[in-house]
């Protein structure tokens, strides 16, 4: 007897396609997914390189030692040049100055930016606790990549000593004995947070938006189902008996889940500024402004799954599938600006990223509303295409 | 005269065809229904009349005027099998939604759900979601969201799948109702008692063609099946029938077919005797409907 029901649940499993997906391929691509973000296939490529912007006020020689010792190291990416404010892509670089150091940082482009201050080329090899500090500039978002550039300035300071002095043996300063462990670095340091000095916890505001966009995007998908509930039941086709055509009601459902989309992420963002402290008053224009466009296009993304599935069961798969993998990628569950250049890259094929891009620019880099340009155009971009693939796949309930 | 026509329609999916030159017409005022065996093609046909299935070949006209597949068809109704009812919706939200898609607003519109209400006998159940309703309420608000426009055809889909006999009394009253209005009605049916009972006029298709139109005594002419048919019960099994007779399979009754009843069934009662054979039991009755269908369609299952 339980022989038989094991033996029927078999059969039933193997003639049960989404089951199987969800059985075996889901897991297999959520452990790809997070094996690609903490390291495996990148390791000792683009993951470890910090992306550092590097400022030389001393210009002496042991600063140009300390220089070249940093960008020789593999654990960072250095840059020295950058194009200057409101220049176009391919301008020229310039030297990087310390403001516009703070700016790179403060924008995103890079998350740490070491400043040496004149007369770090008489305070390197004090070993004395005294002397100039290097500036570490960060985003506080970013613990690794600060902790990391502050570990490897030591690195590069005994690198650039070693290059000075072929004899130089670490031998003990004056005093060593009275001073701490962090004195006997060859490179003082002082960490500088660049964000989030007054706004609150804005990464609250990200990972708000993080889970907003994932569950949009599951409850955005299930909504575009009802379509598939009408044609089962036959309301879809006495619908589309009436006055009503297949774009009239894709442009109905479309801007329905627009407008609930919009009112989760409020919601979602409401009881973050009430429980979280989020600053959500002063932050109103860019918040109004991306959850919009998100709004939209994740209703157009749940309008292609559900235009794209046969049943109700199949669109459930392909949403856990769809929905999980470019909600891990793009950012919901772990930080994009935490994983791989690579996979940085990568995960902007998926609207989510762009999405969260853009409220963390509002909430935590205070962009104007013209620098989330870029994230807004590529989601309506991305909520044309979509809505085309819907009213493209959706032909085949029009007429036989 | 004829309101609704259908004119040599064929319709193929695939290489499957499912109409192969049908042609009948509807005339106003008549309920008119369409017979046939599961896949003889009377829902594409139903889908082809809505806009639904774009005709390979052969035209569908309305008031002298060809419909194309996807046009508007203000003067059609189209009531689906299936209960395309929001059941979340109220039975008023439900009329109201379909009102509107159908062109309906303001007063028109609330005259016509709150008629549409008493005619389903609903009234009383407005405010309530629909998912609570039994199948036959179900069944007379799924009517009533095709003909709140006031169509000159409503097309249905076997309007009385499913529900209780009181029901369907309920629902054929509902649309005796809209037939004396001038509305005609062209319904398709399993249920051939309704057919025969309620319908002027009956088409019978199979195979994508209508094989017979027309009454029902020109249907059982049709059939070749005029007449009465005569069954005599025999009180034992008899070896052989006798002349003009044919013999039961298990030899225990013999028919005949006969036009005079008071003239022919004496004499056939005596020809029987003469032949050695007691009578028990003696049945005459006209072709019914059934025995019509199963003569043009045959035995054979469908599916």
């Amino acid at each position: 007897m339980i022989l038989t029901l094991i033996r029927s649940s078999w059969t039933h499993l193997g003639r049960d396609r989404v089951a199987q997906v969800m059985a075996f391929v889901l897991p297999i691509v959520f452990f790809s997914i997070f094996a690609l973000i903490f390291g495996g296939r990148d390791t000792g490529s683009s993951f470890v390189r910090v992306p550092v912007a590097l400022v030389d006020e001393s210009h002496t020689n042991r600063s140009r030692a300390l220089v070249r010792a940093l960008e020789a190291d593999s654990g960072l990416r250095v840059s020295t040049g950058w194009g200057a404010k409101g220049a176009a892509k391919n301008a020229p670089a310039v030297p990087i100055t310390r403001a516009r150091a703070e700016e790179l940082v403060r924008e995103g482009d890079f998350a740490v930016a070491l400043v040496l201050p004149a007369g770090i080329d008489t305070s390197l090899s004090r070993f004395d606790g005294k002397g100039v500090k290097v500036a570490v500039l960060h985003d506080p978002s970013d613990p690794v990549a600060s902790k990391m550039a502050a570990g490897l300035l030591q690195r590069a300071g005994l690198q650039a000593l070693r290059e000075e002095s072929n004899e130089f043996r670490g031998e003990a300063a004056p005093g060593q004995r009275s001073v701490s462990l962090d004195d006997m670095m060859p490179v003082r340091s002082e960490e500088v947070a660049v964000l989030g000095k007054k706004k609150g916890n804005g990464m609250v505001a990200f990972y708000a938006a993080g889970i907003a966009v994932m569950f949009l995007m599951f409850s955005a998908s299930a909504g575009g189902g009802v379509l598939l509930d009408e044609a089962e039941s036959g309301t879809l086709e006495r619908v589309l008996s009436t006055r009503l055509g297949m774009t009239q009601l894709l442009a109905a459902k479309w801007l329905y889940l627009t407008s609930r989309g919009v009112l989760q992420i409020v919601v979602m963002f409401i009881w973050a500024m009430l429980v979280f402290h989020l600053d959500l008053v002063s932050h109103l224009s860019g918040f109004v402004v991306m959850t919009a466009a998100t709004a939209a296009c994740t209703a157009a993304f749940g309008l292609v799954l559900a235009t794209a599935a046969r049943t109700r069961e199949q669109l459930q798969g392909m949403a856990n599938l769809v929905v999980l993998s470019l909600s891990a990628i793009g950012g919901s569950m772990f930080p994009r600006f935490l994983m791989s250049e690579t996979l940085q890259k990568l995960s902007l094929v998926g609207f989510n990223a762009w999405a969260l891009d853009g409220y963390l620019k509002v909430f935590w880099r205070e962009s104007s509303l013209g620098g989330l340009l870029p994230q807004v155009g590529a989601l309506a971009g991305f909520t044309v295409l979509f809505l085309l693939l819907a009213r493209r796949f959706a032909r085949r309930w029009e007429v036989a | 005269m004829s309101i609704l026509e259908v004119h040599d329609a064929h319709k193929s999916f695939g290489t499957t065809p499912a109409l192969r030159g049908l042609s009948f017409d509807l005339r106003a005022g008549e309920m008119l229904a369409l017979l046939g065996p599961n896949g003889a093609g009377k829902t594409t046909l139903i889908r082809a009349l809505a806009g639904r299935v774009r005709l390979d070949r052969g035209r569908i006209t309305l008031e002298g005027q060809t419909l194309e597949p996807g046009a508007m068809r203000s003067q059609l109704g189209v009531v689906p099998q299936e209960l395309a009812v929001y059941p979340l919706l109220t039975a008023r939200e439900n009329l109201e939604l379909f009102g509107r898609l159908n062109g309906l607003t303001g007063r028109h519109l609330a005259d016509r759900v709150a008629y549409a209400l008493e005619w389903t006998g609903l009234a009383d159940r407005r405010r309530e979601p629909t998912k609570g309703f039994s199948g036959g309420m179900k069944r007379r608000l799924n009517i009533a969201c095709g003909i709140l426009h006031e169509p000159k055809v409503v097309l249905l889909d076997e309007p009385t799948v499913g529900v209780d006999p009181q029901s369907r009394e309920r629902i054929y009253d509902m649309l005796a109702g809209l037939k004396a209005q001038g509305t005609a009605l062209l319904i398709t049916t399993h249920y051939l008692e309704e057919a025969e009972a309620r319908c002027e006029r009956i088409v019978v298709m199979d195979h994508g063609v209508s094989i017979a139109v027309g009454t029902l005594p020109e249907l059982v002419a049709h059939a070749k099946l005029s007449g009465r048919r005569v069954r005599l019960v025999l009180e034992h099994v008899a070896p052989l029938a006798p002349a003009g007779f044919a013999l039961e399979e298990d030899g225990t009754a013999l028919t005949a077919r006969i036009h005079d009843v008071a003239g022919e069934l004496p004499e056939l009662l005596m020809r029987v005797r003469g032949a050695g054979l007691h009578v028990r039991d003696v049945d005459v009755r006209t072709a019914s409907l059934q025995t019509v269908f199963l003569t043009l369609t045959g035995k054979e299952l469908r599916e």
